[in-house]
């Protein structure tokens, strides 16, 4: 345990966990065994390997204030329609703090098996669903997130059924006080041959230092083919710090959508299990950074049975003194013949003091498999700069368009026609206000 | 194919040529480390007060560090109070003058190492420093290099002769606190090679160091220094083996270069030691720190072929402190049996417009597990720094390994970085077209190898082009995949 009690005056998560007890609750044995699992490893530090880039300093500088009650801030749908993704027709479903909104979630009726609700209400149904993919992590965010998670999404789709619209969980962080901890945990559960459409932001309403701990678990069944984007926004002053889970069955196909463009530090573990044959997987993702963010995927790809693709893709653009980090592992198990795995990572610095981390890493058993990676990072390229010039547009544009397409490689892998118009709009309009393209 | 199982299984079991035990009268220290051992070793070499202060500074800082567990490998714990830290074949009075006066059997060793250490070697070119267990025995065209300024001479000779030299660079570059496996050198090391080439001269000719490990429970502790003045050209090599033994020898071995400003050393390296049979039984623990140090506009080249050894875990490096400085790094790391290679190299960009080439190949066949763990790192003033890396691994079999763990770190907005990876096995169509056109499977297969290693072998000096690439035919005897 080091030091999430800076300040003296705030409980330790040993001391918080008192009211979780108190509360009950068919999860409890799991909640005690996260916390006791937390509190024998603490918070990582950058000498355990896989935290080697990412300090924890601005978390560990604040007091841990789990948002165990719902606030009593009131918001309207109008509010809630003005944010991104907002306007899109979808079924929304809102959290505010980690607490289930009914007030502002909309939901549409849903066809035969298909639920969309929050998790809270049905979790001795879910006792045996809940942290069955994510037990093994030694992650202690996950740990924690097992102690003090509040509520989160439900979402599952039943063989052979699709969700009626997208789904847009919408998870807003509204706390005025620094410290103020939303823990989130997500359950999805796509039967086979399930198809569907999912969009997850994170936002924030305010500029208190708050923190986000979220784990999702998906398990995606035979067939099935589920698009999951995750957009997080959050504002520069907090923590963000989120755990995917995913378990695919044969022939199953999931992309995985990741834009981090917020939070003061974002670390994002994406841990893929591909254990049966057929298996297309895809993470694709953006990170933008700016002041002194830093913004982390980690993520492990596991293919354990034959005949698996999977296709990593992740672009950063850094500026000022923020930090891009970037690990990625595949590891091929010896049964895992035939596989099919692209790794890269592409880092486009813009300021003398940003730093690039990143560790692709292949980690191969099995022999008759074609895995490659590759790893860039660089500036912008003069002679494009040039060439745009030549056809009349100033320096600014040019970089303004040269970025833009360095980002469009990412977006525009975005299926859901709305979503990636409106997100490329918006990756647009960052660009504009960045001194940087002068 | 059918004739698959039955030719891993001959590759296997294919021979180690350089398995023999010399049977010399040799002196060994009774296995242990402490204070007293490191002030026998100093006491046995005559050093003088620094030095010995040095190493029990080291032998201190060791006793407080701990193993690393990173690397991707597996072995039982080393008991480090098992093992003898010196042993030296056993000389008659003074020792030997010259090479004349080196025992015959010394002499027959290395011969059938092919290993010509007789001045009638001339005609190979190469300047030899024999390195038997804890000892040089001898250095051969000393007197000629010696017209051209150049010392050549194993580090003890170095410590006594030129101890301002030594004493000037020793440690710079790997100082004692480095790594475990490095402090661990710095408090025991027996011999070496030093190298000095003036400033302006180019080397003559190549100089060449070859290691042998014999007795039996040591371990094989050397340092190597190469200082290279402003201007000056040296390429080096070294060779290495040790007999067959069923228990596992430790290797521990600490090289620095110090390329000054405009200067260029180039390093080259065929690693052929023990590596165990195919159960994983006996084989050299081959863990080694190499390291240089690049000034202004001077470039340092690592070659390495590394095919022996139970464990390699070894990563030459460059730090590129001066302005326009070059490093590179070419390797082909082989794991067959039950070999363990974590391999690779650090290129530290610090110097503006400093630029890096890191070419690897790893092959693994049988149960073979290879890693290429690399860094790049570019510091913030290390403007327009370059890199470029390509590590490739070609798996033969399906119970081996190959594993990348290339580590990126950039700090200037100006660098550019690539890093580029592939694993693939030869394909059975590779093969089949061999065949067509009239070659034996085997014969597809080393030409498919040799054509996948071609860039790295390019690197090497012609003579050990050639030896590495028989080395390598020789490993991937009976390997069709």
């Amino acid at each position: 345990m080091s030091s999430a009690t800076a300040n003296e005056t705030a409980p330790t998560p040993i001391e918080a966990f008192a009211r979780v007890e108190q509360a009950g609750g068919p999860l409890l044995p799991l909640r005690k065994t996260g916390l006791a699992r937390f509190a024998e490893r603490g918070f990582p530090t950058t000498r355990d390997e896989d935290w080697r880039f990412t300090s924890l300093k601005p978390l560990a500088d604040l007091p841990f204030l789990p948002t165990l009650e719902p606030s009593d801030q009131a918001f309207n749908q109008t509010e809630i329609n003005g944010i991104t993704f907002g306007r899109h027709d979808v079924d929304r479903l809102v959290f505010v703090d980690g607490h289930h909104s009914s007030d502002l979630s909309l939901i549409s009726d849903q066809p035969d098996g298909v639920t969309v609700s929050n998790l809270a209400d049905s979790l001795s149904e879910l006792k045996n669903d809940i942290s069955s993919l994510s037990a093994n992590d030694e992650n202690p965010f996950i740990a924690l997130n097992d102690a003090f998670f509040t509520d989160g999404a439900l979402i599952r789709i039943p063989s052979n059924g699709r969700l009626a619209k997208p789904v847009h969980l919408v998870f807003l962080s509204t706390a005025a006080g620094d410290g103020q901890a939303a823990h989130v945990r997500n359950w999805i559960d796509a039967g086979d041959n399930a198809q569907g459409t999912l969009v997850e932001s994170h936002l924030s309403l305010g500029q208190a230092a708050t923190s986000t701990n979220v784990v999702t678990e998906t398990r995606i069944g035979a067939g099935a083919n589920l698009e999951h984007i995750k957009f997080q926004d959050q504002s520069d002053s907090t923590v963000h710090l989120a755990s995917l889970h995913s378990e695919l069955s044969k022939d199953a196909r999931y992309a995985f959508h990741s834009l981090a463009l917020g939070s003061r530090l974002s670390r994002n573990n994406l841990r893929m299990r591909l254990a049966k044959p057929g298996i297309e997987c895809v993470l694709n993702g953006l990170y933008m950074t700016h002041s002194d963010q830093l913004a982390d995927h980690h993520m492990i790809v596991d293919h354990a049975a034959p005949r698996c693709d999977s296709h990593e893709y992740f672009n950063g653009i850094l500026d000022n003194q923020s930090r891009g980090v970037f690990h990625g592992r595949i590891l091929v198990q010896s049964d895992a013949q035939k596989t099919n795995a692209k790794q890269t990572n592409k880092n486009l610095i813009l300021s003398d003091h940003a730093t690039a981390n990143t560790k692709p890493q292949l980690e191969i058993y099995a022999d008759d498999v074609r895995c490659t990676h590759g790893a860039t990072v660089g500036e912008l390229d003069d002679d494009a700069i040039f060439y745009l010039q030549t056809r009349g547009l100033d320096t600014k544009t040019a970089r303004r368009m040269l970025m833009h397409g360095f980002a469009g490689e990412i977006v525009d892998r975005i299926q859901h026609d709305g979503i990636r118009e409106e997100l490329d709009q918006l990756v647009w309009n960052r660009l504009e206000d960045k001194h940087h393209l002068d | 194919m059918n004739a698959h199982t039955d030719t891993i299984d001959e590759f296997v079991a294919s021979d180690y040529k350089y398995g023999f035990v010399t049977d010399i009268e040799s002196e060994s220290l009774e296995p242990g480390l402490n204070k007293d051992v490191v002030r026998f070793i100093s006491a046995k070499k005559n050093e003088p007060e620094w030095l010995l202060d040095w190493r029990l500074k080291a032998l201190q800082h060791f006793e407080k560090m701990k193993s690393p567990t990173w690397p991707q490998v597996k072995y039982p714990p080393v008991d480090f109070q098992d093992i003898s830290y010196y042993s030296a074949p056993k000389k008659k009075g003074d020792g030997p003058k010259s090479l004349d006066e080196v025992d015959p059997k010394l002499l027959e060793t290395y011969e059938k190492l092919g290993v010509p250490l007789h001045e009638r070697a001339r005609l190979a070119g190469v300047a030899i420093d024999a390195v038997f267990d804890s000892e040089s025995i001898g250095t051969t065209f000393k007197e000629d290099l010696a017209k051209a300024g150049v010392i050549f001479c194993s580090i003890s000779e170095a410590v006594q002769k030129h101890p301002e030299l030594v004493k000037k660079y020793l440690g710079t570059v790997v100082p004692y606190t480095d790594n475990f496996y490095a402090t661990l050198n710095s408090a025991v090391f027996s011999d070496g090679s030093f190298v000095y080439i003036p400033q302006g001269t180019r080397c003559p000719m190549e100089l060449s160091t070859y290691f042998r490990i014999n007795a039996a429970n040591t371990g094989q502790f050397e340092r190597t220094l190469i200082v290279a003045e402003e201007s000056s050209h040296v390429s080096y090599l070294e060779g290495c083996t040790a007999p067959m033994r069923d228990e596992n020898q430790l290797h521990a071995a600490v090289v620095e270069l110090v390329a000054l400003d405009n200067a260029e050393i180039k390093y080259s390296t065929v690693q052929n030691w023990y590596p165990g049979d195919e159960q994983g039984r006996g084989g050299i623990y081959n863990f080694v720190t190499k390291r240089g140090v690049c000034k202004t506009n001077a470039k340092i080249s690592w070659t390495q072929v590394e095919t022996g050894s139970a464990i390699t875990w070894k990563y030459p490096s460059v730090i590129l402190q001066g302005d326009n400085s070059i490093g590179e790094f070419y390797s082909i790391a082989l794991t067959n049996k039950a070999q363990q290679a974590d391999t690779g190299t650090k290129m530290v960009h610090i110097g503006k417009n400093t630029r890096s080439t890191i070419v690897s190949k790893g092959i693994s066949a049988g149960k073979g597990q290879n890693s290429y763990r690399g860094l790049v790192q570019v510091g913030k003033k290390a403007t327009k720094a370059r890199n470029f890396s390509q590590c490739d691994s070609l798996l033969i079999g399906d119970k081996c390994g190959a594993h990348t763990f290339p580590y990126i770190e950039a700090k200037n907005p100006s660098a550019s970085i690539e890093h580029e990876a592939t694993t693939s096995k030869i394909g059975e169509d590779q093969i089949f077209y061999c065949n067509q056109r009239g070659l034996e499977p085997q014969d597809a297969v080393n030409m498919i190898v040799n054509g996948f290693c071609k860039e790295v072998f390019r690197e090497l000096p012609m003579e050990f082009a050639i030896e590495a690439q028989k080395l390598l035919d020789v490993s991937l005897e009976g390997s069709v995949g």
